[in-house]
């Protein structure tokens, strides 16, 4: 990629307020067209506050949300989907009792507009896209890797190959942009491995892609740029390497341990 | 294997009237048929979607009263001097009546349900069904009150010149219900194996979830609710022009439970699962009655019986039938190449 | 005279409802199974009014207790669908029971006050719902001050804002939810005890009587005994006027109406200050 980089999504000004709580204060950042940016940040620092509000599943107390031009600011969740910005969830979110293709067929939801009537009157039009939206599901479920498991109940994973139904699910849904809440926690070395290199290929396919992760060495290798929160405020917007040395950075981090030392 | 079943099933269903002489024994089935098919409404709405409607026997008298009216004709005043009039129309157009305003209802009830969810929500269905019943008991000039609306005439097909076909007595009726349960199936069963039953179930499985891959909650809350409703409104009108008596009693909440009995026990979320409630309610009282047991002793037991099912087999009969077949089939593994059952 | 029992089957509801988060269908039950015991101390053993009274009342706290520990301790954690449907099997089943102990025949039950009524500046007003109204304030009073003031009500608030934090810090959950719906149950035997005698005893009195409980709970708000208190008097309010405007047999559907509009326009209620169980 040369050129200027376009800005995909803007946030300005963001702040989130609830019960009395300030979560998130005058956050402003942006996220370029095709790049890899993590949100990092002790725990409470407010980033998934910020994801829930950039995806209208809270409501901001002030500021704009911009992505590609159009304002997210109190869209529902469904409209900002629709808009190509998707998301996961940090508590491991599937449907547990549908089988791992049905998963992904409800992730491809907005692949496919069946008129109810055509539905009820079953013509054959809808045959059609049902066999077109499974062929697209094991399509999906190949790219993340658990193709052969499609029948089986998805409370039957195991839970690395549920991380990575909940990622194929949210790409279902045909993102632009990408949203990523904590993706690789709880999970080892070899499963973490694996899954930066599905996030390798998702960005290839020119995906953006925003994460909130605590694996600093993941989120050192992967990201292009790094925003580090406390406290509901950026302390710090840069490359990795930049981030990672920076002041503030280091004292939030550290002052976290520096506690528990203490404690 | 499943679809030899259902043939057979489908078969001896038909043949029923050829081999049972009982009128009254038709009477049940047919009782029975009807109250089937509001189940299988209601399942689409509560087990499916997840929204507990409790005021579902509001659709069905609606429609009944929609179709009774149409059918028989009306007067009545809207303002002292204004007067509304409708000369009787044909059933069949009643009936379509009935559904439409049926479906209408639940399109209120469905824009309704997304703005007060949960515990409100069945709240305002029974709220809802209650007003529905007063206002049939007391607004005498349209509904007769509880007097009644009498003489409602059968549904009546026919092709000028060529023939005419009054659906007069138990046999005729009997296979106008079982068409009307199987049409209504299969339009469920369509509606749930298809996209939008399966946002339907995202809804109800996991909404936040849902929303996140761009469903939205309002359209196929409301989708729904309409069908269900319209589903259910057949059912009065069919109901109507078979009794060809209706009064306002039919607004009872003790029907909305009778459906919802069925539903839960039978199986909510699954196809079959309306079917055997409604099966096992509709035939059980009869069978009851017989041994002479009291009617309110009958019912004790039901509602034991929901609370122990509830309990023991949260997801009713057949999904605990269901379960306990594909653990026998798990010894040898086979290749299903369909998605999991809705 | 209404709008106190209107209050006091709300102020049960509102407690069951806020504080245990369980859609109570057995209210109603409840509120009849007040008056059919009231009718069973009174006219067939022949007990004293008074103390008859109290019995009701001491026996509605007793079946309520019953039916939280038999029942809804087992689903503590079942999703609300579940609990709603046990609780109108429950329901069902304790209806048809009455209705095959004492069957359908409406009973009446004889009050010791003098029938001519007391007669105050131009109001004439029977002694009989003179006392009904009196003890219904004071059962309201007395339930406000068990919430408001005693270590029970206290713990009854905590649940009522947070029951997970209220457990950690020491509450015990089992305790609260028996004695809430105890109580709650206890108010709504009071009331049917209490209008038992105005009025007549069937079996389906109860439904009715839920209903409006329920109307009374979401004009009120969850959880508020002064919200159910006012809401139970502007309910008894609206009927009357409603009944004066329309004929009177829309006077029940008021308050129905009433509930609709207002979830429509107020999803949580006149006066609740928590969000709206979702």
């Amino acid at each position: 990629m040369s050129g200027i980089p376009t800005v995909a999504l803007s946030v300005d000004q963001l702040s989130i307020r609830f019960g009395g709580v300030t979560a998130v204060e005058s956050m402003t950042f942006d996220v370029r067209e095709g790049e890899a940016l993590s949100l990092i940040g002790p725990n409470g620092a407010g980033k998934t506050s910020a994801f829930n509000a950039i995806t209208g599943y809270l409501a901001a107390a002030a500021g704009d949300i911009v992505y590609r031009g159009a304002r997210l600011n109190g869209l529902k969740p469904s409209r900002i989907a629709a808009l190509g910005v998707v998301r996961t969830f940090q508590k491991t979110s599937v449907f547990a009792g549908r089988s791992v293709l049905d998963n992904i067929l409800i992730g491809l939801h907005l692949q496919s507009r069946q008129h109810p009537l055509a539905i009820i009157l079953g013509l054959p039009s809808v045959a059609r896209e049902e066999r077109r939206l499974i062929e697209k599901a094991r399509e999906v479920l190949h790219f993340v890797g658990i193709e052969p498991r499609k029948h089986e109940l998805a409370s039957s994973l195991a839970y690395g190959e549920l991380r990575l139904l909940e990622v194929a699910v949210a790409l279902a849904a045909g993102p632009t942009l990408l949203l990523l809440d904590e993706p690789v926690a709880g999970m080892n070395a070899v499963e973490t491995a694996g899954f930066m290199e599905t996030l390798a290929r998702i960005r290839a396919r020119g995906v953006t892609v925003l994460l909130v992760e605590h694996d600093m060495k993941m989120v050192m290798r992967i990201s292009d740029r790094v925003v580090c929160l406390n406290q509901g405020r950026i302390i710090a917007i840069g490359p990795p390497a930049e981030v990672q040395r920076h002041p503030d950075v280091i004292r939030a981090y550290l002052g976290e341990r520096h506690v528990r030392v203490e404690g | 294997m499943k679809r030899l079943a259902t043939a057979a099933f489908l078969a001896f269903l038909f043949s029923i009237p050829l081999w049972v002489s009982s009128l009254y024994v038709l009477h049940v089935l047919i009782i029975t048929g009807i109250f089937t098919i509001a189940a299988m409404s209601l399942n689409l709405l509560l087990g499916y979607t997840g929204q507990l409607s409790l005021g579902h026997v509001a659709f069905f008298g609606i429609g009944a009263y929609v179709s009774s009216l149409v059918s028989l004709g009306f007067a009545v005043h809207l303002a002292p001097d204004w007067l509304v009039t409708l000369d009787p129309q044909p059933v069949w157009l009643a009936i379509i009546w009935a559904i439409a305003i049926s479906g209408f209802c639940g399109w209120a009830i469905g824009r309704i349900s997304f703005k007060v969810r949960g515990a409100y929500f069945v709240i305002v269905t029974i709220s809802f069904a209650e007003v529905v019943r007063l206002v049939a008991l007391n607004w005498d000039e349209l509904t007769q009150g509880p007097m009644a609306l009498n003489n409602i005439p059968p549904l009546t097909l026919s092709i000028p010149g060529l023939f005419e076909f009054s659906f007069i007595g138990k046999v005729p009726n009997y296979y106008l219900v079982l068409m009307a349960a199987i049409i209504a199936y299969v339009v469920i069963a369509r509606l749930v194996n298809s996209q939008a039953g399966r946002a339907m179930i995202a809804l109800r499985e996991n909404e936040p979830l849902a929303t996140s891959v761009g469903i939205e909650v309002t359209r196929y809350l409301v989708l729904s609710a309409v069908v269900s409703a319209a589903i259910a409104g057949m059912a009065g009108a069919l109901y109507a022009q078979y009794v060809q008596i209706v009064d306002p009693n039919i607004f009872l909440f003790i029907y909305t439970v009778t459906m919802v009995i069925m539903v839960v026990v039978g199986g909510k979320g699954t196809l079959a699962g309306p079917i055997v409630g409604g099966l096992i309610f509709g035939l059980l009282p009869e069978a009851l009655r017989s041994l002479e047991i009291r009617p309110e002793l009958q019912w004790v037991a039901y509602g034991v019986l929901m609370i122990v099912i509830v309990s023991i087999l949260p997801s009713g009969i057949v999904p605990a039938l269901a379960r306990w077949w594909t653990d026998r089939a798990a010894r040898a593994p086979s290749q299903r190449d369909q998605q999991t059952p809705a | 005279m209404l709008g106190g029992i209107y209050a006091l089957l709300g102020i049960g509801l509102t407690l069951i409802f806020g504080i245990m988060r369980v859609v109570n269908f057995t209210h109603g039950e409840l509120y009849s199974f007040g008056a059919y015991m009231m009718f069973m101390f009174v006219m067939l053993l022949h007990l004293n009014f008074f103390l008859s009274l109290a019995l009701a009342m001491a026996l509605g706290v007793a079946l309520g207790a019953v039916i939280e520990f038999v029942l809804l301790r087992k689903l503590r954690g079942a999703d609300i669908d579940t609990t709603m449907l046990v609780m109108i099997g429950a329901w069902i089943a304790m209806q048809n029971l009455e209705q095959l102990a004492w069957s359908g025949v409406a009973k009446s039950i004889k009050t010791p006050f003098r029938s001519t009524p007391l007669v105050l500046g131009g109001l004439s007003v029977a002694w009989s719902r003179l006392f009904v109204f009196g003890v219904a304030l004071a059962l309201i009073a007395g339930a406000d001050a068990v919430v408001d003031r005693t270590r029970l009500g206290r713990a009854m608030r905590a649940t009522f804002q947070d029951s997970a934090a209220a457990r950690l810090m020491g509450v015990d959950i089992d305790r609260v939810y028996l004695s809430t719906f105890a109580l709650g149950s206890g108010l709504a035997a009071a009331a049917g005890a209490l209008l038992g005698p105005i009025f007549v005893v069937t079996p389906g009195m109860g439904d009715l009587a839920a209903l409006k409980a329920f109307a009374v709970v979401i004009l009120g708000g969850l959880g508020s005994i002064a919200g159910a208190t006012i809401g139970g008097f502007l309910l008894a309010f609206i009927e009357e006027m409603g009944a004066g405007y329309v004929s009177s047999g829309y006077r029940d559907a008021m308050g129905f109406l009433l509930i609709i509009l207002v979830l429509i326009v107020r999803p949580t209620g006149l006066f609740s200050r928590k969000e709206r169980i979702g």
